[in-house]
C-alpha cells in the first residue's frame, strides 16, 4: 500500500492490518513522493484518477501481488463528478482517496474512528475489483457499491460469503 | 439476450469510454462502447443492447440522429443522450424523440448509478409485462373450439374476421354448441384482450337484479344496498361484455340496453351521476330472434344495433365428422385434470358416438366423456361406459341374470361396496347379497 500523502502512521497500520485480515495477504506500507501537481486539473479543481492509476506502479520497485495508492486529494475520472477510489477488474493496481470520506467535507463534526472505517472498506472494496469481483447486491457486503460516503458506511468491511468463494475460485 | 442488463456506450473521447466502461464492468452489467454513430449501429446490426448511452456531439453522426436511426431498426433498447453542453433546446428535442433522459458531463456517480438503476427497472418491468402478456394470451387462448368439418371452420373464419372490428356481435346456436367458447374467442383474439370479458346470463336474474347487476347502485338505492356497486358495464371498461340468453331480457331492459349501446353511458341505480363506459357488446341465444322481432317481442331498433354480425355455430349432428378430434380433446381434457394417462376409445363407442343425435350437443358430448373416465376402467372408454351404450345395450336381449349382475353391481358402487346399506337398498338379507356376489363373481373396483 503506498500512502500518497501524509497519513498518520497509526492509521496506516490500521488500515493495512484490516486489509491484511480480509485478504490473507501480507501489506506492506511504503510512502511515495509522487509530485501530484501534473495530475491536478485547475478547472475541476482535483486529481485525474486515471493517470495516477497508470503512474503509481512506476512509483515502487517493492515485489506486490497487488497495489494500492492511498492519497489525501479529491480524485476524479473525465465522466464522473468525483470517485472514492478506482481499480480495474482484474488487474493488480488500485487507488482510494480519504478527501470525500472526511465527515467535515459534509459540514458535519470531524470523526476520526468513521474515517479510519471508511477508508478500510474503501481499501478492501478497490482491491477487491483487483482480485476481479464485481459489485455485489449484498448490502453488507463490502463489494457493495457506494456512491456517497454515507453509503459506505451501510455496509460491512468483509466479503459476503458469495464474494468470498468468488475470490477463492479467483486465487485458485 | 441474457438475464443480464446490456449496455452501449457511444463516445468518440477515449477517456468517457474507458471511464464509463470500467464503471458498468465494475456493476456487473454486460458492457460494449463504439467511438463514433457508424460502429454503434454496426454493432446493432450484430446484438441488442437494453441501455444505450451515446453522446449528443460526435464526428459524422450525432447522439439524436443515432437515436432515430435507433428507433427506425424497431429496438426497444432505452437511450441515454450525454452531453457535455447542456442546452434547453437539445433536451428537448432528445426527449421529443424518445430518449429515456438527458444527462450533462461529468455526472455524480450517484445520479449515474440511480439512472441506470433506474433504466433497469423499466427493462425488468417490461420484461414482466410482456411475459405476463404472454401468460394472459395462453390462458384465453380457447382451445376447446375444436374441430375440422366446413361449418365449424366457417365459424372460425367469422370469429377471425370480426375480432379486430368493433361491432356487436349475435351469436346463435342450440343449447350447448359452445356459444361463450365463441365470445371468448372474439375477446381473446381482439385488441381489447388485455381488458376484461365480462359474462352477464341474462335469463338466470329478474328485470330489477339485471338493472342492478348491469348498471351497478348506489348505497340505498333499495333495501340491501348497504353499498356502492359497480355495475357489468362500468367493469367491462376497455373490455367487453356478454350478454348470454339476450332473448330473455323484458321489454322496459331493452330500452335501457338500447340507450346504452347508443350513448356508451348511463347512470347507476339510485344515483345521479352519468359513468361512461368503453366497452364492445357480444349476445348470444337460442331462440330466433328475428322471429321474436316479428312478432313483436323484441325490439326492432335493439334487433338491428346488436345484429351488426351473427355468428351462428352449428349443432353437433350437423357436424358428426368433428366427433372424434373433440372425444380426443374432452379425454385429453380430463385425463390431464385428474392426473390419469390417456386412455382410448374403443371402435364400437366411437362408431355409437357418430351415431348419436346429442341433443345437448358439445356441452352433452363433453359430459359423456367425463363420466366415462370416471366410471370407467382407465385404460379405454367402452361402449358400455357411455349412457347411450346402455341405450344401444337395451336393443340387445339380456338375460334375467345378466340384468340382477348388473343392477346388483350398480348398487354396489352407489353405496362404495357397504353390503348392508346396498342390501337395504335392494331390499334383501346380508347373506343373501354375499350369495349374489359369489355368484356373479363381483368384485370391488380399485
Amino acid at each position: 500500500m503506498l500512502s500518497c500523502g501524509q497519513f498518520d502512521r497509526t492509521f496506516l497500520k490500521m488500515v493495512a492490518q484490516a486489509a491484511e485480515a480480509e485478504y490473507r495477504y501480507k501489506v506492506i506500507t511504503e510512502e511515495c513522493h509522487l509530485n501530484l501537481n501534473p495530475f491536478y486539473n485547475p478547472a475541476r479543481r482535483q486529481y485525474d484518477g486515471n493517470r495516477l492509476l497508470s503512474q503509481i506502479p512506476l512509483c515502487t520497485i517493492s515485489e506486490h501481488t497487488k497495489l494500492i495508492g492511498l492519497f489525501r486529494v479529491d480524485l476524479y475520472i473525465p465522466i464522473l463528478t468525483y470517485i472514492f477510489g478506482q481499480a480495474i477488474l482484474g488487474k493488480n493496481v488500485a487507488i482510494a482517496s480519504v478527501f470525500r470520506l472526511r465527515n467535515e467535507l459534509y459540514g458535519l463534526k470531524q470523526d476520526e474512528e468513521l474515517l479510519l472505517s471508511r477508508t478500510v472498506k474503501e481499501v478492501i472494496h478497490e482491491l477487491g475489483h483487483t482480485f476481479g469481483l464485481i459489485h455485489c447486491h449484498h448490502l453488507k457486503c463490502v463489494m457493495h457499491s457506494s456512491t456517497y460516503a454515507e453509503e459506505i458506511d451501510l455496509k460491512g468491511a468483509s466479503l459476503c460469503t458469495e464474494c468470498r468463494s468468488m475470490l477463492e475460485e479467483a486465487e485458485r | 439476450m441474457s438475464d443480464k442488463i446490456s449496455i452501449l456506450i457511444v463516445d468518440d473521447e477515449d477517456s468517457v469510454r474507458d471511464s464509463l466502461l470500467n464503471w458498468f464492468i465494475e456493476d456487473g452489467y454486460d458492457v460494449e462502447a463504439a467511438e463514433n454513430a457508424k460502429n454503434a449501429l454496426q454493432l446493432l446490426e450484430v446484438r441488442d443492447f437494453n441501455i444505450i448511452l451515446a453522446d449528443i456531439k460526435m464526428p459524422g453522426m450525432d447522439g439524436l440522429e443515432l437515436h432515430r436511426r435507433i428507433k427506425g431498426l424497431n429496438r426497444e433498447s432505452i437511450v441515454i443522450i450525454m452531453t457535455a453542453f447542456a442546452s434547453v433546446e437539445t433536451a428537448v428535442q432528445a426527449l421529443k424523440d424518445g430518449a429515456y433522459d438527458y444527462v450533462t458531463k461529468p455526472f455524480d456517480p450517484d445520479d449515474l448509478s440511480h439512472l441506470i438503476r433506474n433504466a433497469a427497472a423499466q427493462i425488468a418491468l417490461r420484461n414482466e409485462n410482456e411475459a405476463l402478456k404472454k401468460r394472459v394470451t395462453n390462458l384465453e387462448e380457447v382451445d376447446d373450439l375444436i374441430g375440422q368439418s366446413k361449418a365449424i371452420r366457417k365459424v372460425l373464419e367469422q370469429i377471425e374476421s370480426v375480432a379486430q372490428s368493433n361491432s356487436s356481435v349475435i351469436i346463435t346456436g342450440e343449447s350447448g354448441t359452445g356459444k361463450e367458447l365463441v365470445a371468448r374467442a372474439i375477446h381473446a383474439n381482439s385488441s381489447r384482450r388485455y381488458f376484461p370479458l365480462i359474462s352477464v346470463h341474462c335469463g338466470a336474474l329478474t328485470e330489477s337484479l339485471l338493472e342492478s347487476e348491469l348498471f351497478g347502485h348506489e348505497r340505498g338505492a333499495f333495501t340491501g344496498a348497504t353499498f356502492n356497486r359497480k355495475g357489468r358495464f362500468e367493469m367491462a371498461d376497455g373490455g367487453t361484455i356478454f350478454l348470454d340468453e339476450i332473448a330473455t331480457i323484458s321489454p322496459k331492459m331493452q330500452i335501457e340496453l338500447l340507450r346504452v349501446l347508443e350513448t356508451k353511458s348511463f347512470v347507476r341505480v339510485g344515483g345521479n351521476k352519468e359513468i361512461t363506459s368503453d366497452f364492445r357488446v357480444i349476445c348470444a341465444t337460442n331462440r330466433d330472434l328475428g322471429s321474436m322481432v316479428r312478432n313483436g317481442a323484441f325490439r326492432e331498433d335493439l334487433y338491428y344495433r346488436l345484429n351488426v354480425v351473427n355468428i351462428t355455430i352449428p349443432p353437433l349432428r350437423e357436424r358428426v365428422d368433428d366427433i372424434p378430434l373433440l372425444v380426443s380433446h374432452f379425454i385429453r381434457k380430463y385425463c390431464t385434470s385428474m392426473s390419469r394417462d390417456l386412455i382410448t376409445v374403443e371402435p364400437a363407442a366411437l362408431k355409437q358416438l357418430g351415431r348419436f343425435e346429442f341433443p345437448g350437443n358439445v356441452r352433452e358430448l363433453e359430459n359423456m366423456i367425463e363420466r366415462a373416465i370416471v366410471i370407467g376402467n382407465g385404460r379405454e372408454i367402452r361402449l358400455k361406459d357411455l349412457p347411450i351404450g346402455r341405450e344401444a345395450a337395451d336393443n340387445s336381449v339380456e338375460s334375467l341374470d345378466e340384468l340382477e349382475k348388473r343392477h346388483i353391481e350398480q348398487i354396489l358402487a352407489k353405496y362404495n361396496w357397504n353390503v348392508s346399506r346396498s342390501a337395504r337398498a335392494l331390499n334383501v338379507d346380508r347373506v343373501t347379497l354375499y350369495n349374489k356376489i359369489r355368484k356373479f363373481d363381483l368384485k370391488q373396483k380399485e
